[in-house]
């Protein structure tokens, strides 16, 4: 029997406050995020319960109980608190997938900071609009990528506290700290602060069609959302392994891939190393995993490696899978259900959203290709774009719109008012996402609203990529679009005009790609570049990407009367 | 000749996927997709690279993470289509 039992009786009678209680939210006026994921595990009895099985890419295996959860943590907020960081600093975590990236997390929101993960991989350039934007104080870091963070340091005056825990014997810079868990003295005993529920706990960067990233910025009382939602979409059980294989530099690896799973007190398992399709398989029988929260991209290379190798290995462990980051094929579906004698339930929701929003539900029936239907207490429905007004008739595609008022909701943009307010439109909360409902309720994704381009479930900016492009000493201007890709449902594609002086050739694509990857991140590179004498524009000069994306997805190419060389 | 095409290929992956201060070794055996020094998104820049270099065109089902997951991997990959 699944956790949530009948989804239409959940539907009609749920309310928050039933998350709430079982959390026990707010006894003892306690609210902190931190503390629900650790202390409250061990008050309850499962101190001594794994919470974290990692195995990095030699093999190398580190265990940790809900009891070391809670004194590593300690130890990390301590440590901050010593430093100077105070309530409400931004202290971002720049790591792989390593331990002290869950117990880091852990540890700044118990001391009241607001923890900023990023993802490890990103650029110089990415991370320092990032930081920028922030005013971060303190950055957790390692060795290895303690290089983008010495370049530009001293742009970054508000970081003052470079924290690396892997460092060698040399003298540290200034600013630097160096952190060894395994050295450090172990802190039993800490007062986590106690943050009220509307106190900022989180800052994930997600990336628009124009301007800067902007940082989604979540609060304390989320937890209600990511706790609930894990229970009954994921359907964790006391007994389960659970993978979810999403890097924490992410909004799932966070909000599923340690809040969700440690308030409901499961052991989950974490794999730090590139993705191979034994590897994985093999993880999953190594660790008997049985619930495995993953994305379609992943699915997709899983698939194009075939059957056969799927019997080489006993994953009759797994007994749930669920998907999330870009809408789940109804090919992978039925792929899953062959190989793993189970469909993957694809899962809907945003950055901004928190947690889940829109879904399939253990023990609902699946429509291979369809999002599912709206988690209870949450009002989803689709949108005319023009009237935002509810649209009634199955079938039609509209814009994916969410009555505001679930706990996981973000809570502004940092710094940029102005944008989180211009995302409700008539009483609704606007995703920016096109989708269809059918006559039984069922949402069917159709494609964004906008220019952005979702890579492998990560959003990409356009204006961060060609704005970049445009510090290349060959290119006077450019366009980047999404371009179809069979994996990882887009890839960026950069249209380019070259600087006089300047000729196409294979050295060049790849001279840019890379620029853009280092700069940047790998999601931001471009995997194809098409190079064009000019570009198309609209009278007042605006490159015209929609007539360009248009092209590559041979689509209708629509309205061309504001095109300057027409 | 192969160990000069090793050292070509170790020489790009130091030059363009690790920072210039790292202290990370690489040499033929070393994991490169497992250990997250080239990420699968970075493999496309990789074979671009061996293509352009080896003058070959390496289908999309054969460049997998496994077949880039070390120097020496890549060289029994690159074996299959030039006569390195």
């Amino acid at each position: 029997m699944s956790n949530i039992g009948s989804y239409e009786e959940k539907y009609k009678t749920f309310k928050w406050e039933q998350s709430e209680k079982e959390l026990e939210y707010g006894k003892n006026g306690m609210y902190n995020i931190g503390y629900y994921c650790s202390d409250r595990i061990c008050e309850k009895g499962d101190a001594n319960k794994l919470a974290l099985i990692w195995e990095g890419f030699t093999g190398e295996v580190k265990k940790f109980t809900y009891d070391d959860i809670r004194v590593h943590s300690n130890t990390i907020a301590k440590l901050l608190q010593d430093n100077g960081v105070n309530v409400g600093d931004r202290v971002c975590l720049f790591m792989d997938k390593v331990p002290e990236l869950y117990l880091g997390f852990i540890g700044i929101l118990k001391m009241g900071g607001i923890a900023q993960p990023l993802f490890s991989a990103f650029g110089e350039e990415a991370l320092f609009t990032r930081l920028d934007d922030a005013k971060t104080k303190a950055i957790i870091t390692q060795k290895k990528h303690l290089g983008k963070v010495r370049r530009i340091k001293d742009k970054l005056p508000e970081l003052t506290k470079i924290i690396i825990i892997d460092a060698d014997d040399t003298t540290p810079q200034v600013n630097e700290i160096h952190f060894c868990m395994a050295k450090a003295h172990k802190v039993d005993k800490f007062d986590i602060v106690k943050v009220g529920p509307e106190v900022p706990s989180v800052l994930h960067y997600t990336s628009g069609t124009t301007g800067k990233p902007k940082g989604a910025q979540h609060v304390h009382s989320s937890i209600i959302a990511q706790y609930i939602t894990s229970k009954w979409v994921l359907d964790l059980h006391p007994d389960d392994i659970y993978w979810c294989t999403a890097d924490p530099g992410w909004v799932t690896g966070t909000s599923y891939g340690i809040i969700g799973s440690w308030a409901n007190g499961v052991t989950q398992v974490v794999l730090d190393a590139g993705f191979g399709t034994e590897k994985w398989y093999a993880f999953i029988q190594k660790y008997k995993v049985t619930m495995w929260y993953s994305a379609p991209t992943a699915i997709r290379l899983l698939m194009k490696e075939g059957l056969d190798v799927v019997k080489k290995y006993d994953l009759s462990s797994l007994r749930h899978l669920a998907s999330v980051g870009e809408p789940l094929n109804a090919e992978a579906v039925i792929w899953s259900e062959k190989a793993f004698g189970k469909p993957f339930y694809d899962t809907y929701w945003q950055t901004e959203t928190g947690a889940i929003v829109i879904t399939n539900f253990p023990g609902m029936k699946i429509k291979p290709g369809s999002m599912g239907k709206a988690f209870p207490g949450v009002t989803a429905t689709v949108v005319n774009a023009k009237t935002y007004e509810p649209i009634e008739t199955p079938g039609t595609v509209g814009l994916i719109a969410l009555k505001p008022g679930w706990p996981s909701m973000m809570r502004t943009y940092w710094n940029n008012k102005e944008t989180y307010e211009g995302k409700f439109k008539n009483g609704w909360y606007i995703c920016g996402d096109r989708s269809s409902i059918d006559n039984e309720g069922y949402f069917w994704f159709v494609g964004r609203d906008d220019d952005v381009i979702n890579t492998a479930g990560h959003l990409v900016g356009p204006f961060e990529i060609e704005s970049a492009l445009l510090e290349h000493k060959a290119v006077a201007e450019s366009a980047a679009i999404g371009k179809p890709d069979p994996v990882n449902m887009e890839v960026v594609k950069a249209f380019i005009a070259l600087k006089p002086g300047f000729e196409p050739s294979g050295d060049l694509e790849l001279d840019i790609m890379n620029f853009i990857r280092k700069k940047l991140s790998p999601l931001a590179m471009p995997q194809d570049i098409e190079f064009v004498p000019s570009l198309p524009k609209t009278r007042s000069g605006k490159i015209m990407r929609r007539l360009l994306r248009a092209q590559e997805w041979g689509e209708e190419i629509g309205d061309i009367s504001t095109l300057e060389n027409d | 000749m192969s160990e000069e095409i090793k050292k070509l290929i170790i020489d790009y992956v130091k030059k363009e996927y690790l920072e210039e201060d790292s202290t990370t070794e690489v040499n033929e055996n070393t994991k490169l997709i497992s250990s997250g020094i080239v990420d699968s998104f970075s493999m496309v820049s990789l074979k671009m690279f061996l293509e352009k270099k080896f003058l070959v065109k390496i289908p999309d089902d054969k460049a997998t993470p496994e077949a880039f997951d070390s120097v020496n991997n890549i060289i029994v990959l690159l074996k299959e289509f030039t006569k390195i």
